[in-house]
């Protein structure tokens, strides 16, 4: 439990506590969106595991980069992108972060060092690498925070974008938020040895688990690997252990899951456990009420808004693609 | 003037882009020590491990770190060693390299060059012999381009590394040894244009790295015969020059395309078919694709040279098309 750490810092959790509600209203606005077809595409929530956005990318620098992935809307927010653009991005509206191109599973805010969401499983961890290998050739001081599931840890790129970071000693804090799903597969059940900590210390990365629900756990130990890294001591490896408590996506009832167990794993809520220590401490009920009733009104806001957004304008269809050549030709008779 | 290989004239493309701009690295296996064929002699010497980097045996890892280089604002040139091998990082390349700009709306862009030396060569059989050059060209975001000569290698690749999307660049391995002058200054090249390799009005002969030099042998055996035909190397095969093949075509009514690759689904269809569209009513005789048959490439040399498109294969459909 926070409470029971000794450097409980109570103004610092409630922000944190307000900073986890902000993710869990930007999400379930979304679902509702999408039950009422303004949200186009698949959402994939990350309720539950709002713990390690808050704590990993909270305690990240805005100069850091940052790579996430399908499931990334907390990162991104935390990362500091707007959440109206977020809200128009998820409806396919221009003036969202990709102009409507994108939507939640490539979503990326370059300004402010969001480097991407990814819509393969894994393939953010090489992509990880290079950014720090051009951080490492530029000599600029900051890091690059690759965040993926526990599913990735069994692709191809976990081992050869680990290993890459390894021998090239790059900036990059590999963190693995492992919410014990794979879709819809438990992954244990698919993951060989011991787990993803022992996999990146055998490629030579030093790893530390945690438990993925302690806000302030995660955002103390992401702040001393972000200063181990920029001494120089190399990538470093964060295990969070948390749980998915919706669906795969938000149309998934998870009903491969019993309900006695998913309300055993709600009473293990890191928004419920941050607001748990807080009261022990004396803050008011009404304050903690009051951060979710502000999250809330701002993501309602953002959804107005966003509903309100017209669609891309015809052009954007073909902008972007590539500098020469035009899309075009080929797709009509002469 | 300097007598340049088409392997120097690649080394010589890279060594003045890394000069020019500090961004430009390049990483692949065995680097520091020259490279697979000698493409990289000599430049740790110049340019430090760092910019001339070594890399494991990854590639999903070289091409896919090279996405996020480019993405925070270097230019890499990845060496693949062999055009087969880029097929461990399809993912960081179609997925990833080539959607970035398009899917975060333009935010960024991925300067990226892949060299992905193809081609039939010295029995390399079935994995290390391969023509994909089509693969690529049906992906939208990628710019392909095969050079046929050491100057357009040296121009060519001059203008990949300061394209800001990603380039496939697919050297022949069969063409390193050849030869030509070229002057101490040679700026970029223009990427999407054609080179008239001859000029002639009774036919025209299509074709892109080294199944250029066949174009041409044929296009000699017909003109003592008296038959004159224009032969159009593509240099780049997406975008490509419609404009040079389209105006060509207009004037000879005939239109042999030559590949290397597997004929079937190849870019030679491309070819063929965008000319039966804009010129269906003037062409004098069906358009003719040669390339090779759907087999895996055999390492014995006979059968190997069966697959081959050789100049009096194309010859004898320029004669047929008559």
């Amino acid at each position: 439990m926070s409470g029971s750490r000794p450097n409980l810092d109570l103004e610092r959790l409630a922000d944190r506590h307000r900073r986890m509600h902000r993710i869990r209203a930007f999400e379930e606005q979304a679902v509702a969106a999408l039950q009422e077809g303004l949200v186009l595409g698949a959402i994939h929530p990350s309720i539950g595991q709002e713990a390690c956005a808050v704590g990993a990318v909270g305690s990240l620098a805005r100069e850091d980069l940052l790579l996430s992935t399908h499931r990334g809307h907390g990162h991104t927010l935390e990362k500091g992108a707007s959440a109206v653009a977020m809200m128009r991005e998820l409806f396919g509206r221009e003036g969202g972060n990709c102009g409507g191109k994108g939507g939640s599973m490539h979503i990326a805010d370059f300004s402010v060092g969001m480097l991407g969401a990814n819509g393969v499983v894994g393939a953010n961890i090489n992509i990880a690498a290079g950014a720090a290998h051009a951080v490492r050739l530029k000599g600029e001081r900051r890091i690059v925070c690759c965040i993926f599931g526990d599913c990735a840890v069994n692709r191809g790129p976990f081992l050869e974008g680990l290993n890459w970071a390894r021998v090239f000693d790059l900036p990059v804090l590999f963190v693995c938020e492992d919410n014990a799903f794979a879709a819809t597969t438990r992954t244990e059940a698919m993951t060989g040895g011991p787990g993803p900590a022992a996999r990146a210390e055998a490629l030579g990365i030093p790893a530390r688990a945690v438990d993925g629900n302690d806000v302030d756990l995660v955002a103390e130990v992401t702040t001393e690997l972000r200063g181990r890294i920029l001494d120089g001591g190399g990538p470093q490896f964060l295990w969070a252990k948390t749980w998915r408590l919706t669906g795969h996506t938000a149309v998934d009832k998870a009903a491969y899951r019993d309900a006695g167990e998913v309300e055993e794993r709600w009473k293990d809520d890191p928004i419920a456990r941050a607001a748990e220590t807080l009261r022990a401490h004396g803050v008011a009920d009404e304050t903690l009420a009051g951060h979710r009733e502000a999250a809330v009104g701002e993501m309602q806001a953002a959804f107005e808004e966003a509903k309100a957004a017209p669609w891309p304008e015809d052009g954007a269809l073909y902008a972007d693609v590539q500098d020469i050549g035009d899309p075009r030709e080929a797709a009509f008779r002469w | 003037m300097v007598k340049t290989s088409y392997m120097e004239a690649g080394k010589r493309a890279l060594a003045e882009e890394m000069r020019r701009d500090p961004t430009v690295w390049a990483v692949g296996e065995d680097l520091g020590r020259g490279g697979v064929f000698g493409q990289y002699a000599g430049m740790v010497e110049e340019f430090g491990p760092l910019r001339i980097s070594d890399a494991p045996i990854s590639e999903a890892a070289i091409l896919g770190s090279a996405v996020g280089a480019a993405l925070a604002g270097t230019r890499p040139v990845v060496e693949m060693r062999f055009a087969d091998f880029a097929l461990c990082a399809v993912d960081e390349l179609v997925n990833q390299a080539a959607k970035a700009r398009y899917m975060f709306g333009g935010q960024g862009g991925v300067p990226l060059v892949v060299r992905e030396p193809m081609g039939m060569w010295r029995s390399s059989a079935a994995q290390h012999s391969q023509s994909l050059e089509a693969w690529y060209v049906h992906i939208p975001g990628l710019t392909v381009v095969a050079p046929a000569t050491p100057g357009d290698n040296l121009r060519l690749l001059k203008a990949a590394i300061r394209s800001d999307d990603p380039v496939v660049y697919m050297e022949h391995k069969d063409l390193w040894g050849i030869e030509e002058e070229l002057g101490e200054d040679e700026p970029p090249g223009a990427l999407g244009s054609a080179r008239i390799v001859r000029e002639g009005d009774d036919a025209t002969v299509v074709s892109w790295s080294a199944m250029v030099r066949n174009a041409a042998a044929a296009a000699e055996q017909l003109a003592e015969e008296g038959v004159s035909v224009e032969v159009i190397d593509l240099r780049t095969l997406w975008p490509w020059d419609r404009g040079a093949v389209l105006e060509s075509v207009r004037r000879t009514g005939r239109l042999v395309v030559a590949q290397e690759a597997v004929s079937v689904g190849g870019f030679g269809a491309e070819v063929a078919a965008t000319v039966s569209e804009a010129h269906f009513g003037n062409l004098k005789a069906p358009v003719k694709r040669l390339g090779a048959p759907r087999i895996p490439i055999p390492y014995a040399k006979p059968l190997e040279d069966m697959l081959r498109v050789g100049p009096d294969a194309i010859a004898d459909a320029v004669r047929a098309q008559l």
